[in-house]
């Protein structure tokens, strides 16, 4: 108790500090920022504090607008008679980053949430599943008898208590949900309750499903709404045995063994997580191979290491077209169909089926049609501003949509990052996000991460621009920590230009793949070129070194072309 | 890994083709035929998939980087072949030229099979080629027929061998789980003739493996036992000496972890060579001490051990065990495990340095070990340490009895009921006494007849004096 009160009140100083030296007079308690250092999936490191660290500038900036949303939230109006400067549908990790982010650009900011907060990500997505991925990866380790003895030791047996693996994951969702309610409470953002519902221009309606009875005007509006899974039609939910990602999570259950309908980055944590709880697993893929999406050297190799050492077998180019829960003591029964000729071709019988074909958007509701926009399978259309775009193909004035319900790139950290593309335009300056340079990862052990292109793709674009490409590779083998740590498995190899230095994609299978891939990304995104990154010193010896080896690897004839250091344009 | 393609020579061997008549060819370019002085021998040499890592058993093709018709020298790489580990290029040992490939790219070839066939000239090609029709015709024959046509059927590897019928009815005959599929191949076992045990009448791998007679591999998971709720998805994998085929109409109650465990340390007690030792000890003078501790907390469980621990403290070797078949491991604690029945089960709490110990300590030890048991809280140090095991039945009535050594110690005791038995003294005088069997098994490795009979002196000497047991 003694503890929490302290480190509040520093950081209440903290914050005070910071608006005095802005020469603001307000100083209030809700602008206190966290103190701690919080990450989670796709949450830039600045939206929640750490900033009081770093100079002046933005600490100053940070320190007005903090005290102008106070005041604002104090009863005065925003500007130009509207409500808000911002209202944001959503408070998933997408709403949430921009509304720090819209905080620290000075503007009057609303949330609204029909859910929880935190969304897919924190309550039934990247969060606890990280949880579940926590505990599988340790029970490999212990299980692994092998990898136990080379290291010279010896563990007599591993179990697992599922109800406190379960606990685990729930937890951690609950401590991520109060960790983002409060920063965005202590920042100043309302948060509103209800389901939003847009009714005119720049007019939003909000309150309990059936009684929207309050409305707000806001300057602009941000749509967040996210996704929910998808389940193919035929395919019959009951939670228990037939599920999607949603009910997986709270791992009511272990089945012996578990089919999974697609083999994408939601399956393939899953397969990860359920095989080293004991299940044996049958993958259905409707396209021709598994992890369809992943560059096909990654993975063909992922297969090797991933699934066919395990209790995993694969059905591919084959549809689910129907699927029973398990009832009357029969079994599930998966009926599998060929993907092209709609032929029967086989019926499964199982003891549970986990759907993770993918996620629909979550786009009911809004009031899409007071404001003559058309969702296009559900997805919200938008430019590459994420401006919505009108039934005529005109930019909607004012309404933004981000995240998955646009369906650009449906990842947190994505969204994230478009919110913040949004709130740096309403505030005046333009910005377009660089898509190619957000990293992907997938979490199984060991991890796999990627950004920008795949090899097709590059060579695709390379035959169509007319540019040469060239491909280096590497193998954890050759790095000295993967080797110490006994996790030699594993592949880096990077595209890039050769007549400039430019980074496509790279892509890691390996030890904490997922953590090593921020080189790469940030290089791609502030446009760093190879013949410049491959002087930068990484630490021996780490995992980071394996980045190392791909940089100085490369060949570039750009000759004494250096740095551009001009970023590149999506 | 995949990325560096380890050149690899190949197991080729040189086969002399049968139709040697035909190989000799009228105006054959003296250079490139080898001619023995007496034989002429058309060279063919087969190529085969070679085993790229210790644990391959089959390899798929990728692709032949030499065609039907080149000519390839020394030491060129041939063909790409996918392991379980990595993509490798393989090299060949011999010059020639390749004649024909028997396993075309995208299939697999189990390790040792015939991929290619090399012909040391040209003239021997359309000998070669009859090599390969006939390799062709006679491929049911083959030893492991399967795999390749398996992979041939469907590029992408999958499942369902022979046994896939085609819709699916009532009784679910044939469906087997992804790992008894991953087995069965790896073994060679013919999934349509296995009975499945697991549930709706599903294959199992422990089904595969009994079927391929294999012992599966003892799982540790079975000494967490005791902890509570261990949920151990496989139950069903119990170690097994071998599966009878399933009586029709009885009810199969898959072991509890607890008793997996049992099962597991009895099965294993059979690697171990024991022999037993048998001794009467007169109890009349412990049932008196019986009778005045017994009010203080004591009860004969403990002057058991406590007469066992001292009788130990004597004579180390048989407080020893053998752990590696090649030497003595003398414990440095005595530890005396003693068995209880409980629910279901077989468990034995472990009196620690029982020999150093007071009875009085020891009693109450023993009542916090029981109440953990019944709780099912002990933890694995309270049942696992024991360097000898107590196991008495006299409470039943039992007269004598055998135990079985459990794994990683050197000797069980085995106790009886003691009754009143006439005895006859050395000087011809009858007399009623109580009398009890004790029945000692003990591992030969470390513990010797002797040994055995000398300890079993010291501990009848400590029950017949017992004072020393209340010191």
């Amino acid at each position: 108790m003694y503890s929490t009160a302290m480190s509040l009140s520093a950081a209440s100083a903290s914050a005070s500090a910071a608006a005095v030296a802005s020469g603001a007079t307000a100083s209030r308690p809700n602008a206190i920022r966290p103190a701690a250092g919080l990450r989670f999936c796709g949450l830039r490191r600045e939206a929640l504090g750490l900033r009081s660290v770093r100079s002046s500038p933005q600490v100053v900036a940070a320190g007005r607008s903090v005290a102008a949303a106070a005041t604002a939230g104090n009863g005065a109006a925003g500007s130009g008679g509207f409500d808000y400067d911002l209202v944001i549908i959503g408070a998933g990790v997408g709403g949430h980053g921009a509304a720090l982010h819209a905080v620290e650009k000075g503007l009057k900011t609303a949330i609204i949430e029909g859910d929880v907060v935190g969304g897919t990500c924190v309550n039934r997505g990247c969060v606890p599943s990280k949880a579940l991925l926590a505990v599988s990866g340790r029970m490999r380790e212990l299980q692994d008898e092998h990898h136990m003895k080379s290291l010279g030791l010896q563990v007599s047996s591993a179990g697992y208590d599922r109800q406190a693996v379960a606990d685990h994951a729930n937890n951690l969702a609950s401590k991520i949900r109060s960790n983002l309610t409060n920063s965005m409470k202590a920042l100043g953002v309302d948060i509103l309750t209800g389901v939003g519902t847009i009714v005119g221009k720049q007019k939003v309606r909000y309150g309990k499903v059936g009684f929207p009875d309050n409305e707000i005007t806001a300057r602009n509006i941000i749509i967040a709404t996210g996704s929910v899974p998808f389940v193919p039609k035929g395919i019959e939910i009951d939670g228990k045995t037939v599920f999607t990602s949603d009910h997986a999570l709270k791992l009511e259950s272990v089945p012996d063994w578990i089919a999974i309908v697609g083999s994408g980055y939601i399956g393939l944590e899953f397969s990860d997580v359920y095989t080293a709880l004991g299940s044996e697993v049958t993958f259905v893929e409707a396209l021709d191979q598994l992890m369809p999406g992943f560059d096909p050297e990654i993975g063909k190799l992922a297969q090797r290491i991933l699934i066919n050492p395990r209790k995993i077998d694969y059905h591919t180019g084959v549809f689910a077209s129907k699927i029973t829960p398990a009832k009357d003591g029969k079994p599930v029964l998966i009926e599998l169909i060929d993907a092209k000729t709609k032929e029967h071709k086989e019926t499964l019988e199982v003891d549970a089926a986990l759907i993770a074909t993918g996620r629909a958007p979550f786009t009911k509701g809004l009031g899409l049609e007071n404001i003559n926009v058309v969702t296009q399978r559900g997805f919200v259309p938008v430019d590459e501003r994420m401006q919505v775009m009108d039934a005529d193909g005109n930019a909607v004035p004012n309404l933004y949509c981000i995240g998955d319900a646009n369906g650009k790139l449906m990842l947190a950290h994505a969204a994230s990052a478009q919110g913040i593309s949004v709130v740096e335009q309403i505030s005046g300056r333009d910005n377009i996000l660089n898509h190619l340079s957000i990293p992907a990862a997938c979490f199984t052990h060991p991890e796999i991460s990627m950004v920008g292109l795949t090899e097709p793709q590059a060579r695709e674009q390379a035959d169509k621009e007319g540019f040469e490409i060239s491909v280096v590779k590497t193998s954890f083998k050759a790095n000295t920590k993967a080797l110490a740590e006994n996790e030699g498995d594993g592949l880096a190899k990077m595209i890039y230009r050769p007549d400039t230095g430019e980074i496509l994609g790279v892509h890691i299978l390996g030890l904490h793949a997922a953590d090593l891939i921020h080189e790469a990304s940030n290089a791609i995104a502030l446009g760093t070129r190879v013949q410049d990154i491959k002087f930068a010193v990484h630490a021996h010896p780490t995992l980071s070194e394996v980045l190392d080896e791909l940089f100085k690897a490369a060949k570039v004839n750009a000759g004494d072309l250096h740095s551009v250091n001009e970023p590149v344009a999506a | 890994m995949a990325t560096a393609p380890a050149p690899l020579s190949l197991s080729a061997s040189t086969l002399p083709a049968r139709l040697r008549a035909a190989a000799v060819p009228a105006g054959a370019r003296g250079g490139q035929t080898r001619r023995g002085r007496m034989v002429v021998r058309a060279k063919i040499r087969e190529i085969f998939m070679p085993a790229l890592s210790s644990t391959m058993t089959e390899g798929k093709i990728v692709s032949w980087s030499a065609a039907e018709g080149d000519r390839v020298n020394k030491g060129d790489a041939v063909v790409v072949v996918e392991s379980d580990k990595a993509d490798m290029d393989v090299e060949t040992f011999h010059d020639g030229i390749v004649a024909a490939v028997l396993v075309p790219a995208g299939e697999s070839a189990p390790v040792g099979a015939p991929i290619a066939l090399l012909a040391e000239s040209e003239e021997e090609v359309p000998l070669a080629l009859a090599k390969a029709q006939e390799l062709a015709n006679g491929q049911p024959q083959q030893a492991p027929p399967a795999p390749a046509e398996d992979a041939a059927a469907t590029p992408s590897p999958p499942p369902s061998p022979a046994a896939a019928p085609a819709p699916v009815a009532a009784g679910t005959k044939g469906i087997a789980s992804p790992q008894a599929k991953k087995l069965a191949k790896q073994h060679r076992v013919d999934l349509a003739k296995v009975t499945g045990t697991g549930p709706y009448g599903r294959i199992t791998p422990e089904d595969v493996e009994a079927a391929a007679g294999i012992q599966p591999k003892p799982k540790p998971a079975a000494v967490a036992a005791a902890s509570a709720p261990v949920a151990a998805p496989s139950a069903a994998a119990v170690p097994q000496a071998a599966v009878l085929p399933p009586v029709p109409g009885a009810t199969v109650v898959p072991f509890t972890t607890m008793q997996a465990a049992v099962s597991k340390n009895m099965v294993e007690s059979l690697a171990v060579p024991t022999f037993r030792v048998g001794y009467p000890i007169v109890t009349d003078k412990l049932d008196e001490l019986y009778e005045k501790v017994k009010p203080k907390g004591v009860t004969m469980t403990v002057l058991l051990a406590k007469a066992a621990a001292m009788a130990l403290a004597q004579h180390p070797v048989v407080n020893a065990s053998c752990r590696d078949g090649k030497s003595f491991t003398y414990n440095s604690n005595i530890n005396i495990a003693v068995a209880v029945a409980i629910d279901g089960g077989l468990i034995t709490p472990v009196l620690q340095d029982a020999d150093k110990l007071d009875i009085y300590l020891l009693s109450q030890n023993w009542k916090d070990l029981v109440k953990k048991a019944r709780a099912k809280q002990l933890q694995p140090n309270d049942y696992s340490s024991g360097t000898f095991t107590l196991s008495n039945l006299g409470m039943f009535g039992v007269d004598r009895f055998d135990a079985i050594l459990p794994p990683g110690q050197g000797a069980i005791m085995a106790v009886g009921a003691s009754k009143p038995t006439v005895v006859a003294d050395k000087d011809g005088f009858f007399s009623v006494k109580s009398k009890m069997l004790v029945n000692v098994t003990a591992d030969h490795r470390t513990v010797y007849g002797a040994d055995l009979a000398a300890f079993l002196q010291t501990f009848a000497k400590i029950i017949e004096d017992p004072e020393s047991l209340t010191l």
